[in-house]
């Protein structure tokens, strides 16, 4: 066991875990961060995805030892107040159907949008693959990207 | 003929009419309404209290209105769709409704999901509780101002007298309303067709909403408790294997392991399987122990793809059991113009929630068993706990959390009666959390089927017989779980001269019910035959279909004209026969099934073997639209999971599915879902469910698109049998 302080959230919270502990179960089980979700444990399905110095990466796979220094982002921690245009669109879309991995599409999306303003089907598609839903919320996913990007640009481009 | 019909035709006694208000005023201040019953519906569990609402509506002092929500919650949309109800007929403003998931409590009736039967049952209770309770507040008002009741309005939680322009909002009234006799449900204004709606029908976005999108804790697996363990449970890969020795030592040795004990458990294979549970304190040092573990498992069954392929092969060529016969098949056959002649096959496959299974369970010194699970059925799951467990059921409370995606998995409650055991040994808190692996591994497979088609075609171009030789699977002499085929399905009554015939592969593996069993299996492989009789018959396919929808041969098997209805809807949104463009080709199919019509029109474009659905239009009739976004959402998904689950399947070799997680059972990804256009046919008959119907028509509407615009019959499931490449 090490210890090692991860940057949470704006947070610096320290966690003792094994050297191979990955990064999903070090904020689930230590740092009682629940919104990160486990689905399949190999990085295939994007349930556990949080924003890595605003990178989208798979938490299931990423042993927590090496990430001291890097800001970690989960769902609970992006823009709690609700304010996001992408958080907005989800809403307003009603995307989710059991919302299982919304948590994780949602960071995922907002993470296009920070690189492509205006990503069309095919941007949103490519960029989104990694997230699945089982419930098919697929068709709702591609309305809510564009919405919030539309959302964005009303914002001047600050989120 | 819609269910009051059926009733009034068949003398049944309607039930509902029976319903009755309670009401009562809370320490509070709060009115609280509920809707009970009398007479049989008391009968069962819950029977001798003297109270049993099955909804409660609290209509507090401040103004808010709180609806508890009974059923569990899967992405189904009941929790939003429910209260709606209610808060139509109270007459009060959405934004001051809030829902409250219920547990388990035998006052509540039946709360469960499945069969679409959430929005059939929950309808007229729903009605009565928030017409109820507005009846009971206009009646104190009018005492109040001395005014006649017919004379007031009530509209976003306020009572007017226009005559006198006197108003005042519901919670002047809550006390005078409490003791309100309280009326006979004939009374009551309960609205029924859709231009009498004015929340209803709405596109309303999710009441749990603003917890999904800041990830707050939802569902079973966010569970948290005081010195919570966690565990796995690891069974036998071949279904029913026993446990006969495991390095139990070894495993309690390794980090952060706090038990590690074998649970002998039992032959029920939708119970509580033998096994080895380790428990630790985090599920990474348990899950780092089990790689460590070694279990020497006594197989009992070796069940195989490759046999149960033989078996079929085997049985194609016999006769069957003959499960109806309408005229004379053969003579029939014998004496059409054509004869078309197709088989099809499906395979097992898996409901793969997102979430894999998961529970949470505190025993108490006392005997008090408290749960927290994702259950499509907690009763059931409570049933099976307590008689595993032999505890009394009153024992056992059952916390009901946000099921991450049900599809019929979660009426089996194995990980449940596992956490429970478990809960019961270490006696602390302790969350089960299954490995993908695990649930791929463990799961109650969709029954794979053979499907052999004959059809008899007359020189008028209409079908003169069918007959059907379906090869399923069975234990002792009956189909297993989710592998039955009613006699009376379509094309059964739509032609004069049809025959069943079914035959039974022995199968020992865990099989159960997959969102609208059968119906999102079978609907592909007549849907798509019904292409190959309309393409021999040189007809036209929404003709051949609209002819084969026209007449009846006794009973119907459906709604002739409802769903004729979804198909013209369906054509002619899509613009049914344009011409799509080179290689692009339309598929159409219908569909009745779970107590809603829905036929979908699929464009696709092809480039060689590889496939792109472009887009689906839906032509839906269930009856009112009570969400318009949950239904719409509910068509949406099931068209993708039918593409989806159209190109997977899980084999089996030893008795165990030899498919483990999404390397090997990969569901549909965004890129290749299509834009889905979606049409409700409004009318008043009573509103039925959604989640089931739209999934089997979605399957071979694809299928038939992507004929036409390959020539390339899928005749096979996963399409990458038929070389077909989504």
């Amino acid at each position: 066991m090490s210890k090692v302080t991860l940057k949470v959230n704006g947070e610096e919270r320290m966690v003792e875990v094994t050297s191979e502990t990955p990064l999903l179960w070090a904020l689930r089980d230590t740092l009682n961060l629940v919104g990160t979700k486990y689905g399949c444990g190999i990085g295939l399905c994007g349930s556990c995805t949080v924003l890595l110095d605003g990178e989208p990466v798979r938490s299931c796979t990423m042993p927590a030892e090496g990430l001291e220094g890097m800001e970690i982002t989960t769902i609970e921690g992006f823009h709690p107040e609700g304010g996001h245009p992408v958080q907005r669109a989800w809403n307003e879309e009603d995307v989710a159907q059991c919302g299982y991995c919304q948590g994780g599409q949602i960071l995922s999306a907002a993470a296009l949008l920070d690189k492509n303003p205006d990503p069309d089907d095919q941007a949103i598609d490519q960029a989104m693959t990694g997230n699945i839903c089982r419930c098919g919320t697929y068709p709702r996913i591609r309305k809510a990207v564009k919405l919030a990007a539309h959302y964005k640009a009303e914002q001047g481009g600050e989120s | 003929m819609n269910r009051d019909q059926k009733k009034q035709s068949t003398g049944e006694p309607d039930l509902k009419r029976r319903a009755f208000l309670q009401v009562s005023l809370a320490a509070s201040g709060a009115l609280i309404v509920g809707v009970g019953w009398s007479g049989l519906a008391m009968a069962g569990e819950g029977a001798g209290q003297t109270w049993a609402p099955n909804l409660y509506v609290r209509i507090q002092p401040d103004g808010r209105v709180v609806i508890v929500s009974k059923n569990p919650e899967a992405g189904q949309g009941v929790k939003t769709a429910f209260p709606m109800v209610v808060a139509e007929h109270l007459e009060v403003d959405w934004k001051n409704v809030e829902v409250e998931q219920a547990p388990l409590d035998d006052r509540y009736g039946r709360q469960a999901i499945g069969g679409s039967r959430g929005t059939p049952d929950g309808w007229d209770d729903l009605r009565i509780a928030g017409a109820g309770a507005l009846f009971l507040l206009k009646q104190t008002a009018a005492l109040q101002w001395t005014v006649g009741v017919d004379e007031l309005t009530a509209q976003a939680g306020v009572i007017s007298h226009p005559p006198s322009g006197r108003s005042a909002p519901f919670a002047d009234f809550l006390d005078g309303a409490a003791e309100m006799p309280v009326p006979e449900v004939s009374m009551l204004k309960l609205k029924t067709r859709p231009e009498q709606f004015g929340l209803l029908g709405k596109f309303v976005p999710g009441v749990d909403n603003p917890a999904i999108i800041h990830g707050k804790p939802l569902f079973g697996c966010d569970v948290r408790r005081d010195r919570m363990l966690y565990a796995q449970y690891v069974k036998c890969p071949s279904a029913g294997g026993k446990v006969r020795s495991a390095n139990l030592d070894a495993i309690a040795k390794q980090n952060g392991i706090t038990h590690a004990f074998v649970v002998e458990g039992s032959d029920n294979l939708s119970g509580l399987a033998p096994g080895v549970a380790i428990v630790g304190n985090t599920w990474w040092a348990v899950n780092a122990a089990r790689d460590a573990l070694e279990v020497d498992w006594q197989i009992v069954q070796s069940d195989s793809s490759g046999e149960y392929a033989n078996a079929a092969a085997r049985l194609a060529a016999e006769a069957g059991e003959t499960q109806r016969h309408d005229g004379d098949v053969e003579k029939a056959l014998e004496a059409a113009d054509t004869v078309v002649e197709a088989s099809y096959y499906y395979p097992f496959v898996s409901h793969a929630n997102l979430e894999p299974q998961v529970a949470t369970a505190l025993y108490h010194e006392s005997g008090k068993l408290e749960m927290w699970a994702p259950s499509q059925n907690p009763r059931g799951a409570r049933r099976l706990i307590a008689e595993t467990l032999d505890i009394p059921p009153d024992n056992i409370d059952i916390q009901l959390t946000r099921i991450g995606g049900g599809f019929g998995r979660r009426l089996r409650h194995d990980y449940m009666v596992e956490a429970a055991w478990i809960a019961r040994v270490v006696k602390r808190p302790v969350q089960l959390q299954w490995t993908r692996e695990d649930d791929m591994k463990n799961g109650f497979s969709r029954p794979a089927a053979w499907h052999h088609f004959k059809a008899g075609l007359g020189s008028d171009g209409r079908m003169s017989a069918f007959d059907h030789h379906f090869v399923t699977f069975g234990r002792d002499g009956s189909t297993v779980s989710g592998a039955s085929l009613s006699p009376g399905h379509y094309p059964a009554g739509l032609v004069p001269n049809f025959r069943l015939r079914q035959s039974l592969i022995e199968c020992n593996v865990r099989t159960g019910p997959w969102r609208s069993p059968g119906h999102s299996a079978y609907c592909w492989a007549y849907q798509s035959f019904f292409d190959e009789v309309a393409l021999a018959a040189e007809r036209d396919q929404l003709a051949f279909r609209l002819d084969l929808l026209s007449k009846a041969y006794g009973e119907p098997p459906l709604d002739l004209e409802r769903t004729a209805g979804t198909l013209h809807k369906a054509a002619e949104a899509a613009g049914w026969g344009r011409d799509p463009g080179a290689n692009r080709g339309l598929g159409m199919a219908f569909h009745f099934d779970h107590g809603s019509f829905v036929s979908h029109v699929a464009q696709v474009k092809a480039d060689g073997n590889r496939v792109k659905v472009e887009k689906v239009w839906s032509g839906v009739d269930c009856g009112p639209v009570i969400n318009l976004s949950g239904a719409r959402n509910q068509v949406e998904g099931a068209i993708v999971d039918a593409l989806s689950t159209a190109q997977l399947e899980l084999t089996f070799d030893g008795g165990a599915i030899e498919q483990s997680n999404f390397h090997d059972y990969m569901l549909a990804t965004i890129d290749q879902a299509p834009e889905v256009e979606v049409h409700f046919i409004q009318s008043d008959f009573p509103p039925m469910g959604l989640g089931e119907p739209p999934i089997a028509p979605a399957t071979p509407a694809i299928a038939n698109a992507v004929f036409a615009a390959t020539g390339v019959r899928i005749r096979e499931q996963p399409w990458r049998r038929a070389n077909i490449v989504i």
